[in-house]
């Protein structure tokens, strides 16, 4: 390739920079690369749920246990909190802390209803005697969607943490970076639930 | 022994006196020898007063080099554990013959070839390599530190932590008894009921955590921080090689730990991901792991071929030969490496369809690989080789490492497979690649890099000394393996009924003695180097006559890393600086922002470590109250946003005038 630059004749070359190189912030590149490690985790879940789905061990399948109304009323939560997270950030970009927060309250509100339903359901399996024990197919379902709905209930904490430092230090450039990282998180679990609709729920009543 | 009561259960969990081994000689007087080594470094930084100087300048510190510093010696003692457990399984198979049963009962054993796999990979071969990138990598592209310093930090104290779990099953409990990747159902609960394979489990997720974070920390820092002019094309190949590595380690840990969580839920709440019974399928888990399993031996082996390209364009006074292609063929080789997993269970029974496809994407990788081999061989052809100790051990590694490849390709055959399947052969071929590979270029890259860091040259006698030892040593224990492999013997028994096999078993355990040696002439050069560090000092800053960008700062490198930013004009950046008259700056100096040093990594490690040990041994509430109290103080920890301070311009001054001076007196 390369094998020396040539600089302008007469003109000695620049080995260093007289003043302080400034780098540009890694925050979002590493937490997108974070992300796509998460979403590895998540794929991994998926393929098991793809090789065990079947798999009831003479118990229930899923058209004996999902109710879809259900599920649809808990996507339309996740959906929602979506739409008013990237109002929070439009409200975020204005430089409007009061309208940011309320926005997060209302995404929070959201996910924690959508938290709330998911739970609800698994009670609800859990009392019909198909808790993730019962078979292979159970194990993987529960764990597939569970870990969506932990990483939301993390991401709430996550959010209320971000509302106190947002509340007491104002939309700080540090500020601003936490509240993209964890837009890019909110969404990202909207589109690995939209996954986990599809093909969990929408397939498992087509089997 | 009477039942517990349900307080007393309810405190302890499954933790009681009868789990601490002082029934097995070997394991009270590993503690006691353990124990008092440990009250005797103790008690000598006390009477050095120094308690105040590690918290302060390197448990707290985020500066790279010296949690670089800090996993190399984290590599090198887990080394010893390691190969204290490799040297007692090669003698009790050179004993154990007919009515010999040897001295380690099979439960024992089992736990010992356990724990040396996992060290060995997790706990040595990672935290070396780990090491080696986080010091060099920032000084090679003339940056200040890494992205994220303190999740550089807290990268360390977790990998810390899991070989502390791991050092802990030895005197508490006991370790896993079921190879080094607690294949199900053999480690579900019904066979291993007992902690071994919860420690494993723990150890290995609360030091993935560490790795991933460091992964992605090394990608960001290298993508981001670059000094200017240097393009891709234009990075050192370590570097590249680095980035490549630890791309592969964000793209294969997570399925590391998704599948630990998996097992860990059929231990912990009886779910049936890999359970005989009720539709689990334990072949799952063996894909899986190999996902992750197999690019991780490329996780390891990528980043040395890197120094072994440093190392031979360095002593042989030449520019690499054939940077683009060694580039390109580092990156197939991160891509290859994920179509391959199979091949580690060809008799699993997936057809010859499937067999074929592995069988042939494991040999392709051979043809990147071989590139690289001849590119180091035409940097050397008519150069003006040094046989320095670096040098020493790479043409050590070109030697064995093609002889372990050729045995690779052989066993990527399918039909060959079948019947070399977990015998010794395998045994043989993987120590070849990662002892002639791994551990080599380890040993080039401290012998390269040890002046860097330390400021003086390591002892060329000892040095020489352990090369020696350690070739020869790992000739005589594994070539007789692979011929018993070839007879049929398979790995992991403690015990032989054929005589006529022992005598192999006996020279493998010679071969392990002489890397013993090895070891310990290696030990003996750090003392002696650090004796006669006065007549050994490097005041160069570079002392091989080297090319990359770390060799223009001084040895060891300022808290800074460089005075101004370099620029980069080719990519052999400060071989280009000597031959174009660079004249070293000696004014004009400005503040430099950087990080400042924190205890939360240390902290959120430590209440690791305890969530962890909580939960291998079902104490409830422990595992509770650390995994609310790690939540909280990650929470506390955002909070903190002083995380920088400014060097001042005088005292980078008198650092630089220091250094003036220094350079003045050669």
């Amino acid at each position: 390739m390369s094998h020396s630059t040539v600089t302008a004749p007469g003109a000695a070359p620049e080995f260093y920079l007289k003043h302080e190189h400034h780098v540009e912030n890694g925050t979002m590149l590493g937490f997108w690369l974070y992300l796509m490690s998460d979403c590895l985790v998540f794929a991994m879940l998926f393929a098991m749920y793809g090789v065990l789905g079947g798999s009831y061990a003479a118990g229930p399948s899923p058209k004996d246990l999902f109710e879809l109304d259900v599920v649809a009323v808990n996507t339309a939560m996740l959906l929602f909190s979506s739409i008013t997270y990237g109002f929070a950030m439009l409200e975020m970009a204005r430089g409007r802390k009061q309208a940011t927060l309320i926005w997060l309250a209302i995404t929070g509100l959201f996910g924690a209803a959508f938290v709330g339903l998911e739970l609800k359901e698994f009670a609800h399996l859990i009392h019909e005697g198909a808790g993730p024990q019962r078979s292979a197919f159970l194990s993987s379902f529960f764990t597939l969607v569970g870990t969506h709905g932990l990483h939301v209930s993390f991401g709430i904490i996550w959010l209320i943490t971000l509302m106190v430092q947002v509340g007491k230090h104002g939309l700080t450039a540090a500020n601003c970076r936490r509240l993209s990282c964890l837009s890019l998180f909110w969404h990202f679990l909207d589109v690995v639930w939209i996954g986990v609709f599809t093909y969990v729920y929408l397939m498992g009543m087509l089997r | 022994m009477q039942e517990r009561s349900d307080l007393m259960n309810l405190l302890f969990g499954r933790l009681s006196l009868a789990a601490i081994p002082y029934h097995e000689p070997i394991l009270l007087w590993t503690f006691i020898g353990t124990a008092l080594a440990g009250l005797g470094v103790f008690a000598w930084v006390t009477k050095l007063g120094k308690w105040g100087y590690i918290w302060r300048e390197w448990v707290c510190s985020i500066d790279h080099k010296r949690i670089g510093v800090m996993y190399i010696i984290l590599g090198l003692v887990m080394m010893l554990r390691g190969f204290a457990d490799a040297i007692m399984m090669r003698l009790q198979q050179a004993m154990a013959f007919g009515d010999n049963l040897g001295y380690l009962p099979p439960h024992h054993y089992d736990q010992i070839f356990t724990a040396h796999g996992v060290i060995m990979i997790f706990f040595v071969a990672m935290p070396l390599v780990t090491g080696l990138m986080n010091y060099v990598v920032p000084l090679q592209i003339g940056a200040r530190d890494v992205a994220f310093p303190f999740l550089n930090n807290f990268s360390y104290w977790m990998t810390v932590a899991g070989a502390m779990l791991v050092m802990l099953s030895l005197f508490v409990g006991e370790f896993a008894k079921t190879g080094w990747l607690a294949y199900p159902p053999l480690s579900g609960l019904d066979y291993s009921p007992d902690v071994g394979v919860d420690y494993y489990i723990w150890a290995l997720q609360i030091a993935g955590v560490g790795t991933l974070l460091s992964g992605v920390n090394l990608i960001v820092t290298i993508v981001k921080m670059r000094a200017p002019g240097m393009t891709l094309m234009k990075m050192p190949v370590f570097t590249w090689t680095a980035l490549c590595t630890n791309v592969l380690i964000v793209a294969a840990f997570p399925v590391l730990t998704a599948v630990l969580v998996l097992l860990s839920l059929d231990r912990y709440v009886d779910t049936n991901f890999f359970t005989n019974d009720l539709g689990g399928n334990p072949m799952m888990y063996v894909n899986l792991i190999w996902i992750w399993g197999h690019p991780e031996v490329y996780i390891l082996i990528l980043p040395v071929f890197g120094v072994f390209s440093e190392v031979v364009a360095t002593f042989s006074g030449k520019r690499l030969f054939g940077y683009t292609s060694m580039v390109y063929a580092t990156v197939v080789i991160t891509i290859l490496s994920y179509l391959v997993w199979l091949h580690h269970f060809f008799t699993m029974g997936s057809g010859a369809s499937v067999n074929s496809f592995f069988g042939i994407t494991t040999m392709i990788i051979s043809i990147p690989t071989g590139a690289k081999m001849f590119n180091w061989l035409f940097t050397m052809y008519r150069g003006r080789i040094r046989f320095e100790l670096p040098m020493l051990w790479t043409i050590g590694f070109m030697l064995t490492f093609v002889i372990g490849g050729m045995t690779g390709v052989l066993l990527a055959v399918p039909p060959a497979d079948f019947v070399l399947h977990n015998s010794l052969f395998l045994i043989a071929h993987f120590h070849n690649v990662i002892i002639g590979g791994v551990v080599f270029g380890v040993f080039a890259a401290i012998s390269y890099w040890f002046p860097k860091v330390a400021g003086f040259r390591l002892n060329e006698f000892w040095g020489k000394c352990s090369f020696w030892f350690w070739l020869v040593g790992f000739l005589l224990a594994f070539m007789p393996l692979y011929v018993l492999g070839l007879m049929g013997v398979t790995r992991r028994v403690s015990h032989f009924d054929d005589p006529s096999l022992q005598i192999w078993f006996v020279i493998a355990a010679i071969g392990a003695f002489l890397i013993l040696l090895g070891i310990l002439s290696f030990l003996i050069q750090l003392v002696v180097s650090i004796r006669d560090r006065e007549s050994l000092r490097d005041v160069s800053g570079d002392p091989w006559n080297a090319r990359t960008l770390e060799w223009s700062t001084s040895s060891p490198p300022p808290e800074y890393n460089f005075a101004f930013t370099p620029v980069v004009h080719d990519q052999d950046a400060w071989w280009d600086m000597k031959q174009r008259g660079y004249v070293r700056p000696q004014k004009g100096f400005i503040d430099i922002h950087m990080p400042s040093g924190t205890a939360a990594g240390f902290t959120l490690a430590s209440i690791s470590a305890v969530c962890g040990f909580a939960l291998i041994w079902h104490i409830w509430w422990l595992g509770a109250a650390a995994f609310f109290s790690l939540v909280l103080s990650a929470i506390i920890h955002t909070f903190n946003y002083k995380r920088d301070f400014y060097i001042k311009s005088e005292q980078v001054r008198r650092v630089e005038d220091a250094r003036t001076q220094q350079l003045a007196s050669v």
